[in-house]
């Protein structure tokens, strides 16, 4: 074997244990995580890599306490409400900010980024007093209303891009047709965005279903917790003893639908993240 | 609709029909465009604008939680008072400073790392290789797991007795003894960079790599035939090119740096050593009940992050005219 062949050979090798590396790490706390979950408590004072035993015990303790079959419920009204708006509100508005030019364009799209760079905390005393005076704290509906204020920006933008994308002739036909605005949004964009509607929805349903701040203050007791509220009090109030076993079931349980989301709908993700941030 | 419908007008065949001069439509296209933009606005005037305005407001009063309606006006108390040879307020707690030079440290340190492993790993994932679609389905994990289920499932493998970390460092012979990670105040704020890093690398990856796929081919073939180092070529050709697309990364991933809660909640909670802003304001709000002085750590982070995000985005703005010309 030549020295050049040599050099090629190692050049592979180390590539591929690069990919192997990165492989493990970003799997392996999600491994272990599957592990732990399926280990009795008796056994997790033994660290192993392999399982040696399997048991259903920790997720059979979740799913049979109330509290947490209810923040799973919550979880999914406040997520799927959110997307449901935000797509509403989102389409409208970026038709008007894609397609229509009219004066305070700029204004509007400047105001709309600002808004996505907020720190949830520099609201939270005013969001409060809002939610109070409407009478839904401590309700599923406070957090579908506060949650707009991530993710209705960042649908808004990403919609417009892809509105401004779709061709001049479809509008410009629908206009000779004497079509109103809105019938040319329903009829003529809807059914041509739909895929770009898949992404931010899929994307601000990750987004809500993932959100902490605002479910934690916003909540006060165990039948109105989303599910990463739940999760994260399942540790209870001593550091000691906590109950990893169920933890990580519960751990396993919110992720796993997320993980088949992401896997089945990579492209889709990637492009709808890009598109986002192309503009910013 | 009173003035003259000028359907007469040239239709010029392709600039956008939104330029007509004031026709009919156009005049309808503008009004319709503001009734479409309405509800999103009255949306987000209620959830952020109004809000925002209240937290201001409410930084200059000594509101409480649970009376938050009868408030008095004490002017910048909250903030910085001189009273009885002591400075009070926001500005004078240590705790306030320690969770700035927290918060500071956390942004700087788990940006940097993301953009250097996320370029990596992006160049990775652009070189061509079997498996290719299953690596970048793996790597997207960590960014599709809720930051508290990552933070748990952190915890549990730093966690000092039983953790995988600490048996894995043992048994290859890095450490001698079990170390706290979480508890102990000179580990406990890596272990949240950790965490950090390991959950927003792929999105820096994947903003790297859609610029990645964006870069023009002949380059890369013209620094072959003349046989340049892959590594030179890397920093001389790639990285120039891709600067915009980090720049974007960074902002993305620093604003979200600034703002970090759930991470540190979750796996330090309230201790000193690792509190962030978000982390001190909250604690004001709502376990010490006091509105007035928690708003002002609020509209504090709001200024930073506002200054931060100006300055970042001047500098960048200035840097990427140099290197322009």
């Amino acid at each position: 074997m030549t020295s050049r062949q040599l050099s090629k050979l190692t050049a592979r090798l180390g590539f591929w244990l690069l990919v192997a590396f990165v492989v493990v790490v970003a799997v392996f706390p999600f491994y272990y995580a599957i592990k732990t979950s399926f280990t009795p408590s008796s056994e997790l004072f033994r660290v192993e890599l392999w399982p040696t035993q399997a048991t259903l015990a920790n997720y059979l303790q979740i799913f049979s306490q109330r509290s947490f079959l209810q923040a799973i419920f919550n979880s999914v009204v406040v997520a799927t409400s959110v997307v449901f708006i935000a797509l509403l509100l989102g389409i409208t508005a970026s038709y008007a900010l894609g397609r229509v030019r009219f004066r305070g364009r700029t204004t509007v799209l400047l105001v709309i980024l600002g808004v996505s760079m907020f720190p949830q905390v520099a609201v939270l005393s005013g969001l409060f007093e809002v939610i109070r005076a409407l009478n839904l704290y401590n309700n599923p509906g406070g957090l579908i209303l506060s949650y707009t204020i991530f993710t209705l920006p960042f649908t808004v933008w990403v919609l417009t891009t892809f509105m401004r994308q779709l061709p001049m002739e479809l509008e410009e036909a629908a206009i000779m047709d004497g079509a109103t605005p809105w019938v040319t949004i329903t009829k003529v964009f809807l059914p041509l965005m739909w895929p770009a509607m898949a992404t931010t929805g899929l994307l601000a349903f990750i987004a809500a279903w993932n959100e902490f701040l605002f479910a934690l203050t916003f909540t006060l007791t165990d039948s109105q917790r989303t599910v990463p509220v739940a999760i994260a009090l399942l540790s209870g109030g001593s550091a000691y003893e906590l109950p990893w076993g169920p933890i990580m079931a519960a751990s396993v349980v919110v992720t796993v639908p997320l993980v088949v989301l992401v896997i089945v709908f990579q492209r889709r993700i990637v492009s709808g993240l890009t598109a986002g941030a192309v503009k910013g | 609709m009173s003035s003259p419908v000028t359907e007469s007008a040239p239709m010029p065949a392709r600039p956008l029909p939104v330029r007509y001069r004031s026709t009919k439509v156009r005049r309808q296209r503008v009004r319709a465009a503001w009734y479409f933009l309405a509800p999103m606005l009255v949306t987000l005037t209620m959830v952020a604008g109004w809000p925002l305005l209240r937290t201001l407001y409410f930084s200059f009063t000594d509101a409480s939680l649970s009376d938050m309606g009868d408030t008095l006006f004490i002017g910048l108390e909250n903030y910085l008072v001189y009273d009885d040879g002591r400075w009070f307020g926001v500005l004078a707690d240590p705790v306030w400073w320690r969770a700035v030079w927290n918060t500071a440290y956390f942004s700087v340190v788990s940006v940097s790392l993301e953009v250097m492993f996320g370029v990596i790993v992006a160049l990775v994932l652009n070189a061509e290789f079997k498996g290719r679609t299953l690596v970048r389905a793996a790597v997207l994990i960590p960014w599709a797991i809720p930051t508290i289920v990552s933070a748990q499932m952190w915890a549990w493998m730093l966690n000092d007795q039983f953790g995988i970390i600490n048996h894995l460092l043992m048994t290859f012979g890095i450490i001698e003894s079990p170390i706290a990670w979480t508890a102990d105040a000179s580990y406990s704020m890596w272990a949240v960079i950790m965490v950090d890093v390991w959950k927003a690398t792929p999105f820096v990856a994947l903003l790297v790599l859609a610029a990645l796929q964006m870069l023009p081919k002949d380059c890369y073939e013209a620094a072959e035939v003349d046989g340049i180092h892959p590594v030179r070529v890397f920093f001389k050709v790639t990285l120039p090119l891709i600067t915009p697309a980090l720049m974007v990364a960074v902002i993305f991933r620093l604003l979200d740096a600034l703002r970090v809660f759930d991470v540190i909640y979750v796996l330090t909670s309230n201790s000193t050593s690792t509190m962030s802003m978000s982390i001190y304001a909250r604690q004001q709000l709502v376990e010490f009940q006091d509105v007035g002085y928690g708003s002002a750590a609020s509209t504090l982070l709001f200024l930073i992050i506002a200054l931060a995000t100006v300055a970042y985005l001047y500098l960048g703005r200035k840097q990427l005219q140099l290197g322009g010309e």
